[in-house]
């Protein structure tokens, strides 16, 4: 399956206090923090992404604090997946466990401007330019790639224990 | 003395009197009088830096020496907001040289303990300024405006109040406190019962009254409606100046003549006062606790602090209920010393140690929760016995939450027993 | 080949039989810690995925701290959905405003060397001084650990840093990693096992080499471990550990992906500057940089160590007029243990305002929030933009030397000066 969306970027080591600022968490729901996305570096983002857009960011992204409304609120916010140099451990994870795709790739950042447009093949795991540059990411483990396929940690483990009790 | 003996007045009428340099006044007079003291505090000093920068032509002080400037009120601040206010607090006061108590207590405890003295006038701009009537000065609230007025004037104009007595006889039971006879006054007179007008604690029990149990009489009389609260200033106003190093002059120890003129009389005989409750929303709410524990109000939070109840002997008092014993676990009783003074004295007598071994929070002198704006603000639903100085709906954090008021007593037996009761099931 | 610290740890928690750095293990865990900041979302998530019991209560621990005391009306919210999930799922162990998680979870005696256990704060990886593989993850995460006991993980490469010799006067754990983090940066051991061994860390301080642990996580580390010796079994059994402790380490043949060397000696008051935990510089090399505010406390440095370190500097003086100084102790007991020493008198005598342990303005929600254009120098462990105000609040780190002494000045200073 192919996806195509438009580049919205990030530079490095933007960690999740910038993602979602501590004043706002603990408003009862993630859907109300997200006008608050990324308002110490780019409050232009909640207002300016469309469903299908694509993070592109620099090194260490998400690095920081555990908080896991960070990849819930860029999930809720639209964007297809992000596409970082490297990830924060926690981030990461809490990615995955969100069914947020997450890639790592460090080819793709000078290769792409903001708003330009680029597609994503998983199944062939490439990255195309706007230019038609094919830029290849590596393999996920299977079993990242299980729990982002269920759409996260909480389908995956409702699944199976239906399973358990039926 | 001075002469103010051409005719019979009260100690508020001798005081307004000098202040406005006549030899007498009486009830209903418009005077102007020199304020000795005037301060303000971080929740409404920005308002009046703006009206003083945006609409006065000249920027002069009139006295810097003699306005303090007191943030207090969300120590340590909980949001940009609150520190640009205080900010501009701050360089407001460093601009023109006005004394600054940062973080280091309650205004009005600041106030007592390191500037007010008896006879004198003080204006500031919170309500809870007729709490320096306890050492026997006059001292009442205004609002912004007229603090900017007095600010650069050294002056202000006022009504002189008529006077209501209040004479108190007996003592307290145990287990009752100066805080419990407050309440059941506001109880009585309502909280329009004394708009406008000086409330004055006489009487012999009041001979006995420390300055601590003073203040809590004449904090609350706002809360009747009162432009001030009064007592005759005595041997107890001497001893605690000397006691805390500080010199006074014998000639401000003024007293109400015998014949003077008194708009009502109340008699209180203290030995028949049970403890306190006050049920929301509203100060004159009252009842005594023994009454409504039946109703088993079982609560979310506990304060100890403010002005009103905040100090070393109110302390002392709930630490004698609260060594080795411990809070509810789910309940949050939260303690706050009304000034770093208190705060020394509370460590130097071993009871921050009771309070945290009991499970209780001890936070930074300041207004606290009794202002419900930065620390412990309630959440829906939530209840709160406190020994802060109001109960309205939404004071202490939601609107939709429930503030009962009592004394320190009240309050710490309460956070043991995880319901409101009364304390002298637990003092022996 | 030998085995890490790290790799021990996980072969005694798991039956996977071969073990080699990238492959994916799932372990036991022996501990799991929550505190309030997560709890209404990881309880949320454990009913979503369909559990309904927790698997090991006893292993549970709910800790408030974050949000004590609460500073907005919603925050009451998140202390009465643990009080209710507590409550039916059987878990006792819960610290409703006893300080900060990461202090707790040790001085309450509830880690041992060679565990593994996991917290909802990245943080977590305190515990590695005490010989335990402690690390952070999501709530989601923790929601599925609290039903199933297991958490997986990858099998991390571990980096060596090795430092020998003495530290000087005014030199402290704290300048240590913030030399690491600027030497690796802060992503410099991402997905790595960070472990600490020589002579200096043989010599310091439980509470010295906890600072070293908990800033791992700053380099991106997954754990930060110190393996236990004669001065870590002292200490969990003086807090009411009555295991048998194994003295696990590294084998001497053990491999590792990097190395580095230190000598103590060569360290030197460092400041982290604004807006990232690498960018440090040793204090001296700041000049005239006023402050408006200092923060003592966090899990980072709000021990008895630190404030005692702070009361040094201040006895007999004031802090400068033009700085708010607040100090919250990590925890009831090292508050005490403040007041029993002279300590919080001290602090307060010289203008200090002290509040009940916490996380304090470490959290950056109330506590001291500061505007743009505010200096501040601060014990704990993140200098965000953002972080405990607008954007353009500068936030620098340093050692509670450091913060005591720019306290007392009105400006960042070496702290060497006032010892």
């Amino acid at each position: 399956m192919i996806h195509s969306g438009h580049v919205i970027k990030l530079p490095d080591n933007v960690d999740t206090d910038i993602i979602i600022p501590t004043q706002y968490m603990t408003l009862e729901t993630i859907e109300e923090m997200v006008p608050y996305a990324f308002t110490p570096l780019r409050p232009d983002i909640p207002d300016k992404v469309r469903k299908g857009d694509i993070l592109i960011c620099g090194d260490n992204f998400g690095c920081g604090s555990s908080r896991e409304q960070a990849p819930e609120i860029i999930k809720l916010l639209g964007f297809y997946c992000v596409i970082a140099k490297s990830f924060a451990r926690i981030f990461y994870r809490n990615s995955v466990n969100n069914g947020l795709l997450v890639i790592e790739n460090k080819k793709i950042y000078d290769r792409v401007k903001e708003g330009s447009k680029i597609s994503i093949d998983l199944e062939m795991h490439q990255i195309q330019t706007y230019s038609g540059e094919l830029i290849e990411f590596g393999d996920f483990p299977e079993t990242v790639i299980s729990i982002i396929d269920k759409g996260g940690l909480v389908n995956y483990y409702r699944e199976m224990n239906m399973k358990d009790h039926s | 003395m001075l002469g103010l003996n051409f005719v019979d007045m009260t100690i508020t009428e001798k005081i307004l009197a000098r202040a406005a340099k006549k030899n007498w006044t009486k009830p209903g007079e418009i005077i102007t009088v020199a304020v000795d003291w005037c301060m303000t505090n971080d929740a409404t000093t920005h308002v009046s830096i703006d009206i003083f920068n945006d609409k006065l032509n000249t920027k002069k002080i009139y006295d810097p020496d003699r306005t303090i400037f007191v943030i207090d009120h969300n120590v340590p601040s909980e949001s940009i907001k609150t520190t640009q206010v205080q900010n501009k607090m701050r360089k407001f006061a460093k601009d023109y040289n006005i004394k600054l108590h940062d973080g280091e207590g309650i205004c009005h405890q600041i106030l007592l303990e390191k500037y007010v003295l008896p006879g004198q006038i003080v204006v500031a701009a919170d309500s809870h300024t007729c709490s320096m009537g306890a050492i026997g000065a006059f001292g009442t609230g205004v609002g912004s405006t007229d603090f900017v007025g007095v600010m650069v004037t050294g002056k202000t104009w006022l009504k002189v109040p008529e006077t209501i007595k209040f004479e108190l006889e007996g003592q307290f039971a145990q287990g009752v406190y100066a805080r419990d006879l407050i309440l059941k006054i506001i109880g009585d007179i309502k909280t329009d019962g004394a708009t406008y007008m000086a409330m004055e604690f006489g009487g012999p029990a009041i001979r006995k009254f420390t300055v601590d149990d003073r203040i809590v009489l004449c904090n609350l009389a706002v809360e009747a409606g009162a432009k001030n609260g009064i007592v005759e200033p005595d041997e107890v106003i001497e001893q605690y100046f000397k006691r805390i190093g500080r010199c006074y002059d014998k000639n401000m120890f003024f007293k109400s003549d015998t014949n003077c003129k008194y708009e009502k009389k109340h008699n209180y005989n203290l030995s028949i006062l049970e403890p306190a409750i006050v049920s929301p929303h509203q100060v004159d709410n009252y009842d005594v606790v023994v009454k409504i524990e039946k109703d088993n109000i079982f609560i979310d939070q506990g304060f100890i602090g403010s002005c009103n109840n905040g100090r070393i002997e109110e302390l002392r008092i709930a630490s004698k209920i609260l060594k080795n014993k411990k809070v509810k676990p789910k309940i949050k009783l939260i303690i706050s010393p009304a000034s770093r003074t208190v705060f020394l004295q509370a460590l130097e007598e071993g009871l921050v140690e009771i309070f945290l071994n009991s499970g209780a929070i001890v936070l930074n002198p300041n207004c606290s929760v009794c202002w419900g704006a930065c620390q412990a603000v309630l959440g829906e639903g939530e209840v709160m016995i406190s020994t802060g100085t109001r109960n309205f709906k939404g004071r202490a954090g939601s609107p939709d939450s429930y503030i009962y008021l009592g004394s320190s007593a009240t309050v710490a037996a309460s956070c043991v027993a995880g319901k409101i009761v009364d304390p002298r099931n637990l003092i022996k | 080949m030998g085995y890490t610290l790290f790799e021990k740890i996980i072969r005694n928690h798991s039956s996977a039989k071969k073990l080699c750095v990238g492959s994916i293990v799932e372990v036991d865990v022996d501990r799991m810690m929550i505190h309030d900041f997560f709890t209404p979302f990881c309880i949320e998530k454990f009913h979503m995925m369909g559990f309904s019991r927790v698997k090991f209560p006893d292993r549970i621990v709910f800790i408030y701290d974050h949000l004590v005391p609460a500073s907005f009306i919603g925050d009451y919210r998140h202390h009465k959905v643990a009080e209710e999930f507590a409550s039916l799922q059987g878990i006792k162990n819960i610290h409703r405003h006893d300080g900060v998680c990461h202090q707790l979870m040790h001085e309450m005696g509830y880690i041992k060397s060679g565990d593994i256990v996991l917290g909802t704060d990245s943080h977590t990886t305190t515990y590695g001084a005490l010989g335990v593989l402690a690390t952070g993850i999501g709530y989601t995460e923790m929601a599925a650990v609290l039903g199933t006991g297991k958490l997986w993980l990858k099998i991390a490469p571990t980096i060596r840093i090795k430092i020998d010799g003495t530290l000087s006067e005014g030199t402290y754990s704290k300048d240590i990693i913030l030399q690491i983090l600027a030497d690796i940066s802060i992503d410099g051991a991402n997905y790595k096992i960070i472990e600490f061994q020589g002579e200096t860390i043989d010599k310091m301080s439980i509470a010295s080499r906890l600072v070293l642990s908990n800033m791992s996580v700053e380099a991106g580390a997954k754990a930060g471990l110190i393996a236990p010796d004669a001065k870590t079994i002292q200490y969990l059994q003086k807090h009411g550990i009555k295991d048998d402790i194994d003295l696990i380490k590294s084998d001497d043949d053990a491999e590792y992906e990097a190395e580095l060397n230190y000598r103590a000696e060569d360290f030197l008051p460092m400041v982290a500057c604004p807006s990232s935990v690498d960018n440090c510089v040793h204090v001296c090399e700041l000049s005239n940089i006023e402050i408006d505010q200092a923060f003592l406390g966090s899990c980072t440095n709000g021990r008895l160590e630190d404030l005692e370190i702070a009361s040094k500097i201040l006895r007999g003086k004031q802090v400068h007029p033009n700085v708010r100084f607040i100090v919250v102790p990590a925890s009831i007991g090292v508050y005490r243990e403040a007041i029993k020493k002279g300590i919080i008198e001290l602090l307060v005598n010289a203008g200090v305002i002290i509040n009940h342990p916490s996380c304090g303005l470490c959290a950056g929600r109330s506590g001291g929030i500061l505007v743009d254009g505010e200096n501040i120098i601060s014990s704990n462990n993140r200098n965000f933009l953002g972080r405990m105000g607008g954007n353009e609040v500068n936030i620098y780190l340093g050692s509670p030397a450091t913060v005591a002494a720019s306290g007392l000045e009105g400006r960042i200073v070496d702290p060497r000066r006032y010892l």
